[in-house]
């Protein structure tokens, strides 16, 4: 275990890099200037010449590269144009909230889609299959806008129940950071739990058919024990992958629902970057992000060998 | 619905939502760049700004200049020589006196930091000499209308000279009625009264948190839900239901700023167009747009008409001007007499959905003279590219307005203009918008715009669209608010009504 985690923490090195470089090479290509842009109405050509200068902004494409590449082996991100602000400042603000999001929506998303996947499969065919069907499609094909601002509309505006924006910390005061963060990651878990649902539902399906499951319910066994140790367990292996790599994509931020709600997480952070073209923030939160999905395909690899005791003594 | 309402009463009710009645929260529609006003860019930063940093003087909402630190002031009789008599006992957050030297060292960075964007604003002053601790004497190097104008807004902030390498942009130590706590970038401003303001009594919230929230729905939902006290920039399709609710007030006001087209005349390439080469088609294209449309369509009765870059507020507006109104019979005779039969370019904007329907109002209004327009919605930095290097027909072209008319002028059809990215060329333009610049009298001053704008209706390098409007929508509890035309939020006298 020791040795594969190891492994896969040498593989990752050239994946980032590749990564920040081709992020990089995309930013560059990017018509815009991120001066022009942030300057605006105040385009003092001498100003905009010095900052060029202090930014490296002129220098080729690939010194520029490497310069920004130095800086963070030594654990510089550089700073923001926009705002001057350090880079691994704003990560250190952002994560924790994106963090948050995330795992909340999961959580949700888990709670809804296992559960829904399960009934499905073992009611196949029936009205609970197919009604489960039906929520889980529109839980993917409603667009998360659309339902956050819906949802702004009625639970803040109309009922006045929860706060329609904002951010709390859970250290600060863990009950308004649950009130503030429950329509963003129920926003979100709506459509991984129609994943999930899915994906859970053929897995089961497949495992449900199998010998053995006819052995056990022939041993007499309870239908729960048959359902929930011997066929759910077995059926978990494309539902860890599913949400490990959910998860993952959860961390780069969700834009749209962090705008909607006016969350401070990473995607904000990100499409603001790219709109200033403040290379810095960019490529910094897509560092990060690409840290946290290749950690979380780790995880992926090393709950495989928790789940499924037949990979922990491989031949 | 009820099974969904009562889950999340469920969770309601965990906690309550009271919030502090001396707070002040307001959405703002963009994150402010750096909060030092010297090198700050942004619209909304000059928002923050006019809570955080006092500065020499202030407008009204007439726009008279009218004392904050300066208490009183007067010119020399050739106008190069600004005399300014300081508020006693005022002090920045740091607690340090608000003096003469220090008022010094706030223009001289302004004037001379590399990083600073107030250069060109200040660029009049030679000299400034502390002749004591109250009073001080700017020396011109020629004079300058505009200049008290200037010190109404960032050019004439005030930051503790202590801050100044302190990185005063991340942790700005200013001097208005509150002062800085914290920011998050995208998340929220924080502000708390500062007791020892010289104008305290007036300033009624213990607190005032600007929150960026950049989406139209979103921010007025925040206010109904009541998340948010005041939020600015109303969509225009949004104001029926703010007229709705009793519990919100909209306050909206024509600003000093435009929304106009320009045509490249000489920049680059692509000034090679037939509406670049020939001022009739300009013309033509001017006389085609009904503006009243545009008004009642994308904004609702809030896009005030602009024919010239004076607002109506602004002494410098001409009134048979601001009068005109589509003559589309004038302009198809325009294009015929140009020699055309119908006339293709290509216009460039940046693609909002308003812009959008903008510039489709104005293509089916324009196709009526003869002109085919083919839209290039570009994305806003890009934009900003396209235009000032002259890759453009004819493009988009905006200003947020400034108090003086020389600001709303002179930096967009001047040969040297910094913004005059159709690099449209008059010397006598140039001459009589200089000339404007020098004069101190304002009847004198509005001969010349006059004869400038004579000249520029003529020439048509811009075609004036619409005033920005500042539609604020307000908590109906919130006494005292005023819109003002440059579309800051002044809080003196602001309060919840008990």
């Amino acid at each position: 275990m020791l040795k594969l985690t190891l492994r896969r923490l040498l593989v990752a090195i050239p994946t980032l890099i590749l990564v920040s470089l081709i992020v990089f090479s995309l930013q560059k290509l990017l018509p815009g200037d991120p001066l022009l842009t942030m300057a605006g109405e105040e385009r003092d050509p001498e100003v905009l010449a010095f900052l060029r200068e202090k930014y490296r902004l002129d220098d080729p494409f690939h010194v520029q590269y490497l310069a920004w590449l130095g800086n963070v082996l030594t654990g510089d991100f550089g700073r923001s144009l926009r705002t001057g602000v350090p880079v691994s400042t704003l990560i250190a603000q952002k994560l924790p909230v994106t963090l948050q999001l995330a795992v909340m929506a999961i959580v949700l998303a888990l709670l809804i889609g296992i559960p829904a996947g399960i009934l499905s499969a073992v009611k196949k065919g029936t009205a609970t299959d197919y009604a489960a069907n039906v929520v889980a499609l529109s839980g993917v094909s409603i667009p998360n806008f659309w339902l956050g601002i819906i949802l702004i509309m009625v639970v803040s505006v109309q009922w006045q129940l929860l706060p329609a924006s904002g951010y709390v910390p859970p250290t600060e005061n863990f009950l308004q950071s649950l009130r503030t963060m429950l329509m963003p990651s129920f926003v979100l878990a709506t459509a991984l739990a129609a994943y999930l649902m899915r994906h859970t539902r053929s897995a089961m399906l497949g495992v449900l058919s199998s010998d053995y499951i006819r052995t056990a319910k022939a041993k007499g066994l309870l239908p729960k024990t048959v359902i929930l140790k011997h066929a759910l367990r077995n059926a978990l292996m494309p539902i860890v992958t599913l949400t490990t790599l959910l998860f993952g994509e959860l961390l780069a931020g969700a834009v749209l629902t962090e705008q909607v709600f006016t969350i401070p997480g990473f995607g904000k952070l990100i499409v603001d970057a790219v709109f200033t073209r403040d290379y810095a923030v960019v490529q910094g939160v897509v560092l990060c992000t690409a840290v946290g999905f290749i950690f979380m395909n780790l995880v992926a690899d090393l709950l495989y060998v928790v789940i499924n005791p037949r990979l922990r003594h491989p031949q | 619905m009820n099974v969904l309402k009562t889950l999340v009463l469920g969770a309601a009710l965990l906690a309550s939502t009271s919030v502090m009645a001396a707070d002040l929260r307001i959405g703002l529609q963009d994150d402010p760049d750096v909060l030092d006003p010297h090198r700050a860019r942004t619209f909304v930063g000059r928002i923050v700004f006019t809570s955080l940093c006092d500065k020499l003087v202030d407008i009204n909402e007439k726009l008279d200049i009218v004392p904050r630190i300066a208490t009183e002031w007067s010119w020399s009789d050739d106008g190069t020589v600004l005399t300014m008599k300081l508020r006693e006992g005022a002090t920045f957050h740091d607690g340090t006196p608000i003096d003469a030297a220090a008022v010094k060292a706030n223009l001289d960075r302004a004037r001379t930091d590399s990083e600073s964007l107030r250069k060109s604003e200040l660029k009049s002053i030679a000299d400034i000499a502390v002749a004591d601790a109250s009073t001080l004497t700017i020396t011109l190097s020629g004079p300058d209308a505009g200049l008290l104008a200037q010190l109404t807004d960032r050019a004439g902030m005030l930051m503790s000279p202590a801050s100044f390498d302190n990185e005063p942009g991340q942790n700005p130590v200013c001097s208005g009625p509150y002062k800085f706590v914290e920011r998050v970038q995208n998340d929220r401003i924080v502000l708390e009264k500062f007791p020892e303001y010289w104008n305290a009594d007036q300033y009624h919230f213990d607190r005032v948190t600007f929150v960026p929230m950049p989406d139209t729905t979103v921010r007025l939902a925040n206010l109904r839900a009541g998340d948010v006290d005041i939020i600015e920039r109303v969509a225009p399709s949004d104001l029926e239901t703010v007229k709705g609710d009793a519990a919100i007030t909209l306050a909206s006001v024509t600003g000093l700023g435009y929304q106009a087209i320009e045509v490249n005349v000489a920049n680059g390439a692509k000034a090679d167009n037939p509406l670049g080469k020939d001022k009739r088609l300009r013309q033509a294209l001017n006389l085609a747009i009904d503006r009243d449309v545009i008004n009642q369509v994308v904004g609702a009765g809030t896009y005030q008409p602009a024919h010239q870059p004076f607002p109506p507020a602004s002494f410098a507006y001409n009134e048979e001007i601001g009068s005109r109104s589509r003559d589309i019979e004038r302009a198809k005779a325009l294009v015929k007499e140009a020699g055309f039969d119908r006339v293709p370019f290509e216009l460039t904007f940046g693609n909002n959905t308003i812009m959008q329907q903008v510039f489709e109002l104005v293509q089916a209004m324009a196709a009526e003279a003869g002109f085919d327009i083919s839209l290039r919605p570009t994305e806003f930095a890009a934009l900003q590219s396209v235009l000032k290097s002259g890759e453009f027909e004819v493009g988009q072209s905006g200003w947020s307005g400034r108090v003086d008319p020389d600001g709303n002028i002179h930096q967009y059809v001047s040969c040297q203009g910094g913004l005059n990215d159709a690099k449209y060329c008059n010397e006598e333009v140039d001459r009589l918008l200089n000339e404007a610049r020098t004069r101190s009298d304002p009847a004198t001053r509005v001969k010349l715009y006059d004869q400038a704008q004579a000249i520029l209706q003529e020439d048509m390098p811009v075609i004036y669209l619409f005033y920005l409007p500042w539609p604020f929508a307000h908590k109906a509890t919130l006494e005292g608010f005023t819109a003002y035309p440059d579309g800051m939020i002044r809080l003196e006298g602001v309060d919840f009504s008990s």
